[in-house]
């Protein structure tokens, strides 16, 4: 509703204000009322209205054309169709312009096409609400003064922008990840990709995206110990993975593999969907796993992707080879400093009995590490290591 | 929607490239599809002076600047249809690879 009145009125503020006019007047009178017999439509219904009378009201004081256009557009709207896909899609590929910041395309994909409030957001993000509404009020302000178009981009900038609305999406989902107080933030972030991908029903990647959130997430109730430390893949208990979803997870890649060359979020969510499939630890196919990283890497070069499967090596092939195709990676000097590349080689030493020189590496990792919960992980590594 | 376009020098763009260099090109495309109303080169920092008003008094001096690596070497004023046009036609700026370009909305008075 909200991005069928922004692309009629243009005015995002007034599209706002009006749906939530909706919902309060719904709010006042369904109780007293009754719900009506299509709910969409009596919201619709209303935030015309209110949008028709404000219109009304500024074209005459303005005799303004774009306002008059606006007016006569919203007259023929018909509120009984429930959905304007189209207009959903505008919005979000709006929101994901790469001239907003980041951060401001996702506190307003998540604040406009998600519908969560400000207060959720700055709980998620650890920064205050004012915060939040400053980011998106100065979004919604450069959308208007620079004249950011409201609309799908045309063909020949689709990939770029498709991958930048993707971008956004999964940074959001990882951001409500990470806060195990704050799924709801993941949950919006896998509800809007679905849309996203009814939406898009021919993007491969898409597709893979959620895939990928749906098997991240499937392990949602498995992955912290009753301190709330985060547990390894080894350690889980696999009976608290979300089946369903893994199941979906599954029947989707099947579906966009079929059609194209795999793409990154595809080829991550096959990584993730061979951990999912595995009856335990031990019987994780890792040769599969290795070849996906080779993949991923082809498609996607990157020192972390590297670092990972290394990782896999040492787990398809024993710690001594997995150590070696570290330090390759290591001697990029690409990861000086970033705490994992000491966790990856303190974890190897560990498997092979090393536990003095694993101790050592896992100090490093502890001193690195950003947060609470993965200081409470490598403080129990060392631990384990008799560091 | 009309923007000023700042053509920069930025040191970390790859080097000017005189045989790279198509403003030529640029220019003629954009005058004909009526997008690219005036621009024009700067003269260097060196040949700029600075004008101030302190006290009623008009201070004209030879600086002094901003040490910068970067300065304003150009600009052109666009008409472009939405933000996305603009930044199609700042992309093909031969100064977007050897420098960088910055996109500015004009934000015209009230009648």
């Amino acid at each position: 509703m909200v991005s069928t009145l922004i692309r009629v009125t243009g005015d995002w503020s007034l599209a706002e204000d009006c749906t939530a006019e909706a919902f309060e007047a719904a709010l006042a009178t369904w109780p007293r009322d009754g719900i009506p017999t299509n709910p969409g439509a009596w919201l619709t219904t209303v935030a015309k209205n209110r949008a028709l009378d404000r219109l009304r009201r500024a074209a005459t004081l303005a005799r303004k054309l774009e306002e008059m256009t606006a007016v006569t557009e919203l007259e023929h709207l018909d509120p009984e169709l429930s959905d304007f896909p189209d207009d959903r899609l505008r919005l979000i590929f709006t929101c994901c312009h790469p001239a907003l910041s980041l951060e401001a395309r996702v506190a307003l994909t998540l604040r406009t096409v998600g519908g969560l409030t400000t207060a959720q957001i700055a709980r998620a993000f650890l920064v205050s609400e004012a915060t939040i509404a400053q980011r998106i009020v100065r979004a919604k302000r450069k959308i208007t003064e620079a004249a950011i178009p409201y609309r799908v981009p045309e063909a020949h900038l689709l990939a770029e922008r498709l991958s930048g609305v993707l971008a956004v999406l999964y940074l959001a989902f990882n951001e409500g990840y990470s806060v195990v107080a704050h799924t709801s933030i993941a949950d919006e972030a896998i509800r809007v990709t679905r849309a996203l991908a009814q939406l898009m029903p021919g993007e491969p990647e898409v597709t893979g995206l959620l895939a990928l959130m749906l098997l991240q997430h499937s392990r949602r109730r498995a992955r912290l110990d009753a301190e709330a430390v985060p547990l390894t893949l080894e350690e889980q208990d696999r009976s608290l993975w979300d089946a369903a979803a893994i199941a979906e997870a599954g029947e989707l890649l099947n579906g966009a593999g079929r059609r194209a060359e795999p793409g990154p979020y595809q080829l991550q969510a096959a990584i993730a969907s061979v951990h999912a499939t595995a009856d335990s630890a031990a019987a994780t196919n890792w040769q599969t796993i290795v070849a996906l990283y080779d993949r991923l890497l082809a498609v996607t070069p990157s020192p972390i992707v590297e670092l990972n499967r290394a990782v896999a090596v040492g787990m398809a092939s024993g710690p001594e080879v997995g150590l070696a195709a570290l330090e390759r990676v290591a001697a990029s000097g690409a990861l000086d400093g970033y705490y994992l590349l000491p966790a990856a080689r303190a974890d190897l030493f560990r498997r092979l009995g090393e536990y003095s020189t694993a101790a050592s590496f896992y100090r490093i990792a502890l001193a690195g590490a950003p947060t609470q919960p993965e200081r409470d992980f490598f403080a129990r590594r060392l631990d384990e290591v008799g560091g | 929607m009309k923007y000023m376009m700042f053509v920069a020098t930025d040191p970390e763009a790859e080097p000017y490239d005189p045989a790279q260099d198509n403003i030529q090109e640029w220019v003629a495309e954009m005058v004909a599809r009526g997008v690219n109303l005036h621009g024009d080169r700067l003269r260097p920092i060196e040949d700029a002076t600075l004008v101030r008003v302190r006290n009623g008094e008009v201070l004209v001096t030879d600086g002094p600047f901003t040490e910068s690596k970067e300065w304003i070497a150009g600009y052109d004023m666009l008409e472009a249809a939405d933000l996305d046009e603009a930044i199609e036609i700042a992309s093909k700026h031969p100064m977007a690879r050897f420098g960088r370009i910055e996109l500015r909305p004009v934000w015209p008075f009230e009648e």
